[in-house]
């Protein structure tokens, strides 16, 4: 009766889903030749696919529930409010196949030929692959550094920023205007673009140092649209919607390189930045302002009212986050040699968000995992590249439902009680507990 | 700067105000009750218009009145997009009631995406031309300033905050509405269904920002499908203006902000039109955060 009850509800459910759908799904008008397009085929498909869909759905929210309530069984007091907590990470329990654990990776017997490996395959790329292949991948790393500079402010402030494709564009057109009109070169124009950035991002996080969550978020998708307008109709300046061209590579110590020495070139830089960008943000986490940003995160009031300075803390994150935007964009800018407004819109900046959000807030190797997925998977699976954002907007929802604290969700730094009692789980947290991601 | 410009811009103003009003209800109405931003609401919008434009194409066949097409286009538009509404709390925002209030922000973002896309792939991403079915209106055939389509934008919101109004005021519904937005633990404790008031409130809205699609779109004369999200934004951002919450103070804040626009695109420069919003916006929140008629909200610890 149960199984029938069920197959019921998800029929009408899928009936719900075609009739809701058929007039975009189904009909097409075409306004030219004024004849309508009636695509049935359609109608079934979406019925076939949300009947599917449903029992998926069920089942992942049972699945979800289930762990929630083993959690409250346990008697954990400090269940996060998300569910999060409880979830193990899919490389946990990909390791725990190979009877490893999470601790196995840090040891030095595990560790040392594993990152060798990992290094070898990098700095050989480049020069085993085509140049498209290259391309590709700087720009994927171009996005891991965005991506790290995004999760300063959106992993451990927990502040959505809508407007982090702003800072990529002052950093991209730092770059190329100073090139354009000063012949400034690329190392000189790099710190230069992080400075605007920051400065840029100083002067946005001004006005909100007072705001929270919404608010927060509709403001820098303010300000993200105003620098991009702003870039458009500033065409004395910016040359408008046409955009910056012939930006100079980077150069190295004035020698000739040709094309594929250069792109070459370019990606040894990037990858030397996304190295440095994982060593500093990682030093930041633990680092006494990314506490500070974490506390802020959670709970604004009882972080002052422990002492932390919000608004400085909240300007430090803005302005770090910044920072790495700059960074990433006259990488960019040096990337394509061209550069115009369009690159920078809303949507940039919620693929970065996006990117974030699938790897898992605040989680280094989770974002790092992100941002390679987002870029790398739809240059590869080219069927799918139409479908790109509908994929994404659907991965953010699906996320946040069932995932939320993303593919690598963040663990918290523990701290061990007396190992040698312990059985089962490597660490058991006391106090603030083994919570993810905020 | 003769004295017809100026009425030109008022009414331009004025017609942009209304249609933000349409839209402004239902953000102001879901953040009241839910406290979320509710970004696909601009999506709803631009599904109702494509809706209409389709079932206008359909309907053609058979050779009825233009008016009565665009009347039977409009309400199939109307209920569908209620229908969406109603879908996507649902499926992206229900799930994430007890969440953190980010993870619904998200979310948001992410049905805005995945609506847009889903318009665009499932139709065209060209810009379509949307019949102007507004029928003329006689007594302003020999004044120029305003326009016919102006006039009915006018009236039909008009026609649509009374009734709201009167709905809010004085129905069940409206009454558990009110009652959720001020407390919903309390209004659950008082016997109100809270998730089906939420429910109504999406359906309330979508339906108001459906009318807001179709009338624009039908003055505008064209569509695609990104018509929404600036609409969307630049809505919430009058809800902001007028105090979020507010029912009256999303109507007031919209016609201030459609006015602004005007006014600001017709003396200063239209390159910068969309720019007055933002910067109204970031000015209301660091001087007035809780907007022209909100209250100052105390944060509890």
């Amino acid at each position: 009766m149960e199984v029938l009850k069920e197959l019921r509800k998800s029929l009408l459910l899928a009936l719900w889903f075609v009739v809701l759908t058929f007039p975009i799904m189904v009909i097409r008008v075409n306004t030219i030749t004024d004849t309508i397009e009636w695509r049935w085929e359609r109608a079934i498909l979406m019925a076939v696919g949300s009947f599917v869909g449903s029992f998926l759905w069920k089942f992942l929210l049972a699945r979800q529930e289930a762990r929630k309530s083993r959690q409250t069984a346990k008697g954990s007091s400090e269940a996060s409010d998300d569910g999060a907590s409880a979830q193990k990470s899919l490389t946990e329990r990909l390791l725990a196949r190979l009877g490893w654990t999470r601790d196995t990776l840090r040891e030095k017997k595990v560790a040392i030929p594993a990152l060798a490996i990992l290094g070898a395959i990098v700095i050989v790329f480049p020069f085993v692959t085509s140049i498209y292949q290259s391309n590709i991948m700087i720009s994927a790393l171009i996005y891991v550094i965005l991506a790290l500079g995004l999760n300063v402010v959106l992993g451990l402030g927990n502040m959505l920023h809508l407007g982090f494709a702003a800072f990529y564009a002052i950093g991209a057109y730092t770059y190329g205007l100073l090139n354009h009109y000063f012949g400034v070169g690329f190392w000189i124009a790099l710190p230069l673009g992080a400075a605007a950035s920051a400065i840029a991002g100083i002067l946005l996080a001004i006005p909100v140092l007072r705001l929270r969550g919404d608010y927060l978020a509709i403001v820098t998708l303010a300000f993200g649209e105003i620098i991009r307008l702003l870039l458009v109709n500033l065409s004395g300046i910016t040359m408008g919607p046409s955009g910056v061209k012939s930006i100079s590579r980077p150069g190295l110590f004035g020698l000739d390189l040709s094309y594929t020495q250069a792109i070459t070139y370019t990606y040894f830089i990037c990858l030397a930045l996304v190295i440095f960008t994982v060593f500093i943000v990682h030093r930041l986490e633990n680092s006494r302002i990314g506490r500070q940003l974490v506390a802020m995160g959670e709970d604004d009031i009882a972080a002052r009212a422990m002492g932390v300075n919000t608004s400085r803390a909240k300007l430090t994150a803005f302005a770090l986050g910044a920072v790495w935007a700059g960074i990433a964009g006259v990488l960019f800018a040096a990337k394509t040699t061209f550069i115009n407004p369009d690159s920078f819109k809303v949507w940039d900046s919620v693929l970065i968000l996006c990117m974030v959000v699938l790897g898992g807030m605040a989680s280094i190797p989770g974002v790092i995992a992100g941002a390679l997925i987002l870029i790398l998977l739809p240059e590869y699976l080219r069927v799918f590249s139409d479908y790109r954002l509908l994929i994404f907007g659907a991965v953010l929802v699906i996320m946040m439902v069932f995932r939320p604290g993303g593919m690598i969700p963040k663990r918290r730094k523990a701290y061990k009680l007396r190992p040698e009692e312990l059985q089962g789980s490597a660490a058991v947290p006391v106090g603030g507990g083994e919570g993810d991601a905020p | 700067m003769d004295f017809e410009f100026f009425v030109n811009l008022l009414f331009s103003g004025l017609t942009r105000g209304s249609i933000y009003a349409l839209l402004a209800l239902g953000y102001t109405m879901v953040y009241g009750i839910v406290k979320l931003i509710n970004f696909a609401h601009g999506e709803v919008y631009m599904i109702g218009a494509f809706t209409t434009l389709i079932m206008v194409s359909v309907l053609t066949i058979l050779n009825l009145p233009i008016l009565a097409i665009a009347v039977i286009a409009a309400l199939v538009a109307i209920v569908w997009s209620a229908g969406y509404g109603y879908t996507l709390d649902k499926i992206a925002y229900k799930p994430l009631r007890e969440a953190p209030r980010l993870s619904a922000l998200i979310s948001a973002i992410g049905m805005s995406l995945f609506l847009q896309n889903y318009v665009r792939l499932a139709q065209t991403s060209d810009f379509l031309p949307f019949p102007r079915f507004l029928p003329t209106v006689r007594f302003l055939d020999n004044y120029d300033g305003l326009s016919s389509s102006q006039f009915i934008i006018f009236t039909t919101t008009t026609v649509v905050m009374v009734i709201l109004t009167i709905f809010i005021k004085f129905t069940r519904v409206g009454k558990s509405m009110r009652a959720a937005a001020q407390d919903r633990m309390m209004a659950t404790l008082t016997g109100v269904n809270v998730n089906k008031t939420i429910s109504v409130t999406f359906l309330i809205g979508s339906v108001t920002a459906a009318i807001g699609g179709i009338l624009i779109s039908a003055h505008v004369g064209q569509i695609n499908f990104y018509i929404g999200f600036l609409a969307g934004i630049k809505a919430f951002v009058a809800a902001v203006l007028g105090g979020i919450g507010s029912i009256p103070g999303a109507v007031l804040g919209s016609f201030v902000l459609g006015l602004t626009e005007s006014f600001g695109a017709g003396y200063i420069s239209s390159d910068y039109e969309d720019v007055f919003a933002f910067i109204i916006l970031v000015l209301i929140l660091i001087f007035r955060p809780s907007g022209i008629l909100g209250k100052p909200a105390a944060q509890k610890v």
